[in-house]
């Protein structure tokens, strides 16, 4: 298509490593003057380094500074800290590696009155202390955003504390449980030893209650994170896992204080602090994992919202966050800018596009009067909307109003473990007590020694592989999927993927991209593209966006004029060149389309237009065959029109199609299905899905979504393609069979282990060797399901 | 059979050590951010701030 072009288009950026265009505004080494600019003040500061030192990751978007960003007054995020230094916290979008961190803090260190300046490389957040009054929050957000980082501000205080606290504290009690176990270890092995050495009963006493002495404070502190859930558990008369571990660990230590004072031969301090450890470890990386997939959603939320432009009485614009606006306040939305807020147009004529809010993939034309919402986008001129965003009679008030009548009815979903465990429970305790029984009542031997036999039925029993058997496999799934670009938000959505039978596709901006792309490119002459699409690189509207992702090397032209509302204007020679609406070209042609169009028109030159539409994710099409292949329903659920969603559902080959879907629609239609003993996966991106995607038995969303369906949604997936779709999927079902495996080798350990416990034959020693070799067989297990897998 | 009595202690006592510098680099924030400070050994630098960067 720019075959022509692309000759000269082999030298790569030197800043931002994109192709350089011919005749590029940056000239011949960089691609746009902003790289050239940041080029200029790394070389400026001394860090020539940087390009040496970096690999630019080519799934990122690329360094290019923004040269029509949003503006934003930072000023109103610093806080003054108890040090006396003013501090902004920042989210960083567009860190490509370690390189990228040591170039933010070396640019932001060389600022005078900056005081410190680190980014944190695992959670992309940067901190910036300075002097108050020595330096400006907006200039050095500028210093930053010049080199081609994005830069949003965040508020510390409302990030996820308690669970940052939480896994400190599992943290701290893995430390100490770590420590307790391998010294009771050393102790007992002595103690063994000593069984076959003939070791007096004095230094075996001795050896006893130096572990007792560890085990009671280690066990006090480090099991609080289990005794407290197992009691609120007990207490609201429910059963988890955590009540039989916390009974096995209790009445362990209470059994082995018992034989320590009674000169007794057999404690079990070692079991009880090994398994401790042993769950601290799982409960740890089950936490780590899912604050991990948590903070990455909130990343991608925070980066896609943006600040409002208000206009006051006044007549002054200033920048807002939208929460801050009030209703019957004037907001300015400018071309290819979203709608931040619900409203009505109160001055311009704009045509606003509407895929997030109901799934319609024509741009809709809007006039004073006529409603807008948050999440449209402005495609034409800018126009003045007055805030109407109060009350209950909102958009959005009343698609959270469906989700959470639509949450409301959905049965709550019992995780496997938590299921196995009210089974596994009374089962166990049932035994125990039953030992006790029949070694009085049949065997005749004193109560004392009954009771420990029965306590070590339950020691055995304790649930340490089962325990350990299922968020090993969640870890590893859900970190093998984190790395592909699937962060998981629910913890029990892996189980709940792997049960899916149908799976309901949304249409725009789900199967499709969402956004306007060149329909025809093939059947456009080179030159009249390349003419095009060098006076579209000018403009920030979405259509001229478009064209120039067709054409993306062609030179940007010069003395173009934006006619708002119409299109594109050139002067040249010869005439006005227009690149524009159909009337403003002057063209009176029938119309041939439904979709959005430009034409160019040039003097003494027949007119050449250009369709676009929502084109299908490149993948789509092989991911639905797949998933029918393996075996799902598909489904597809659509507000758009009719002819739209045919075309689209007949190009996919899905059978099985709705169009014209109101929020409630798609709600009812889920609804159906799932009490019809469907088991649903529902994948939607717009405001109109949450409702659906809260119905559903699971659900996913594009990272592109609207944020009311980021938030609804079990799973987040970023990219271009829908290919991470199938590779959850798959990697849910082989989770389900690793898990399923793991918990029959921890049953097929209790069948071999109980026999002896009942019998009254089990030893600490056997006790540690089968309780580890059990949970480390399970680890290795669920290692596997990390590998890459057979579909 | 004596030695054991001073022998454990000092053990218990190494290994308590062990586990306080644990739990104060984790208090200090020391396992924040473990990719960046995988890799901030590579580019830091003696740069002549370096001191006046710290805080306090």
């Amino acid at each position: 298509m720019v075959s022509a072009l692309s000759a000269a288009a082999d030298r790569a950026c030197a800043h931002c490593g994109q192709p350089v265009p011919p005749a590029s505004p940056g000239g011949a080494e960089f691609c746009c003057a902003g790289c050239a600019g940041a080029h200029a003040i790394i070389s400026d500061l001394g860090l020539d380094q940087y390009y040496a030192r970096r690999s630019l990751d080519p799934d990122l978007r690329a360094l290019k500074p923004d040269e029509d960003g949003p503006a934003r007054d930072f000023g109103a995020h610093v806080a003054v800290g108890r040090d006396g230094l003013a501090a902004l916290h920042l989210m960083v979008d567009g860190l490509h590696c370690a390189a990228c961190v040591w170039l933010i803090e070396a640019v932001l260190s060389r600022v005078p009155g900056v005081r410190w300046a680190r980014v944190n490389m695992s959670t992309r957040r940067l901190v910036v202390k300075w002097r108050p009054g020595e330096a400006d929050a907006n200039a050095l957000v500028d210093r930053v955003t010049a080199l081609g980082y994005r830069l949003l501000p965040f508020d510390p205080a409302q990030l996820d504390q308690a669970a940052l606290r939480e896994e400190k504290a599992l943290l701290r009690s893995l430390a100490v449980a770590g420590f307790a176990a391998g010294n009771i270890m050393l102790l007992s092995i002595s103690v063994w030893a000593g069984y076959a050495q003939d070791m007096g009963a004095a230094t075996r006493d001795l050896l006893h209650w130096i572990s007792a002495l560890i085990a009671i404070p280690a066990v006090g502190y480090a099991g609080r994170p289990f005794f407290a859930s197992a009691w609120t558990a007990v207490s609201a008369r429910r059963m988890n896992m955590d009540v039989p571990i916390s009974l096995a660990v209790l009445l362990a230590l209470g059994m082995s204080l018992f034989e320590t004072a009674n000169g007794g031969v057999h404690v079990y301090f070692d079991s009880a602090v090994t398994l401790l450890f042993f769950l601290l470890i799982g409960r740890y990386l089950d936490r780590r994992a899912r604050r991990r997939a948590r903070g990455a959603a909130e990343h991608l939320l925070a980066l896609q919202a943006s600040a409002v432009t208000v206009i006051g009485a006044d007549g002054v614009r200033g920048l807002r966050p939208p929460a801050g606006v009030r209703p019957g306040e004037c907001v300015l939305v400018a071309a290819g800018e979203r709608v931040g807020v619900d409203g009505r147009v109160s001055d311009g004529v704009s045509e606003v596009e509407t895929g997030l809010i109901d799934g319609e993939s024509v741009p809709r034309r809007v006039a004073p009067g006529d409603p807008v919402f948050a999440g449209m986008v402005n495609l034409g001129a800018p126009i003045r909307v007055a805030v109407t965003a109060a009350g209950e009679d909102t958009l959005l008030a009343e698609i959270v109003r469906l989700m959470e009548a639509a949450e409301r009815g959905r049965a709550e979903y019992v995780a496997l473990a938590d299921r196995v465990a009210r089974l596994y429970a009374p089962a166990v305790h049932g035994l125990a007590l039953a030992t006790f029984l029949a070694w009085i009542a049949l065997m005749g031997v004193s109560w004392q020694q009954a009771l420990l036999y029965a306590i070590a039925v339950l020691i055995v029993t304790c649930p340490c592989a089962l325990a350990i058997a299922v968020p090993a496999v969640q870890v590893i799934a859900s970190g093998r999927l984190f790395a592909r670009g699937v962060l998981l938000k629910s913890a029990t959505a892996l189980e709940r993927l792997a049960g899916i039978d149908t799976v309901v596709f949304d249409k725009t901006g789900t199967l499709t991209k969402g956004r306007a792309e060149l329909a025809d490119a093939a059947e456009i002459d080179a030159e009249d593209l390349a003419h095009a699409a060098s006076m579209a690189a000018t403009s920030s509207h979405p259509l001229a966006r478009a064209l120039v992702r067709a054409a993306p090397l062609v030179p940007v032209a010069q003395g173009v004029r934006e006619v708002p509302g119409c299109g594109l204007a050139q002067t040249t020679a010869a005439g006005e060149v227009r690149l524009g609406r159909r009337a403003w070209c002057g063209i009176d042609a029938l119309d041939e389309g439904v979709g959005p169009e430009l034409w160019l028109s040039r003097p003494d030159r027949a007119p050449v237009r250009f369709a676009f539409e929502d084109a299908l994710r490149p993948d789509a099409q092989q991911v639905v065959r797949r998933l029918r292949q393996a075996g799902y329903q598909i489904r597809l659920l659509s507000g758009d029109r009719a002819p739209v969603v045919a075309a689209a559902a007949d190009a996919l080959g899905i059978d099985d199609f709705r169009s014209d879907c109101r929020p409630e629609d798609k709600m009812r239609f889920l609804e159906d299905l799932v009490s019809a003993g469907r088991r649903v996966l529902m994948v939607g991106d717009g405001l109109n899905d949450a409702p659906a995607l809260a119905a559903a038995t699971v659900s996913v969303s594009p990272a592109s979504a609207a944020d009311v369906s980021q938030i609804a949604a079990d799973a987040v997936f970023q990219g271009d393609r829908l290919a991470p779709l199938c590779e959850l999927l798959a990697t849910a079902r082989r989770a389900e069979r690793i898990v399923r495996q793991n918990l029959a080798l921890a049953f097929g350990y209790n069948a071999l282990t109980i026999p002896l416990a009942v019998a009254g034959l089990v030893t600490p020693l056997l006790a540690a060797v089968a309780m580890s070799a059990s949970s480390l067989l399970v680890v290795v297990n669920a290692v596997r399901a990390g590998r890459a897998g057979e579909r | 059979m004596s030695g054991l009595l001073y022998l454990i202690p000092v053990a218990l006592l190494l290994g308590l050590v062990g586990l306080a510098a644990f739990l104060w680099a984790l208090k200090s924030g020391q396992f924040d951010d473990l990719d960046g400070a995988a890799h901030r050994i590579l580019f830091d630098e003696d740069e002549d701030q370096q001191e006046e960067r710290r805080p306090k």
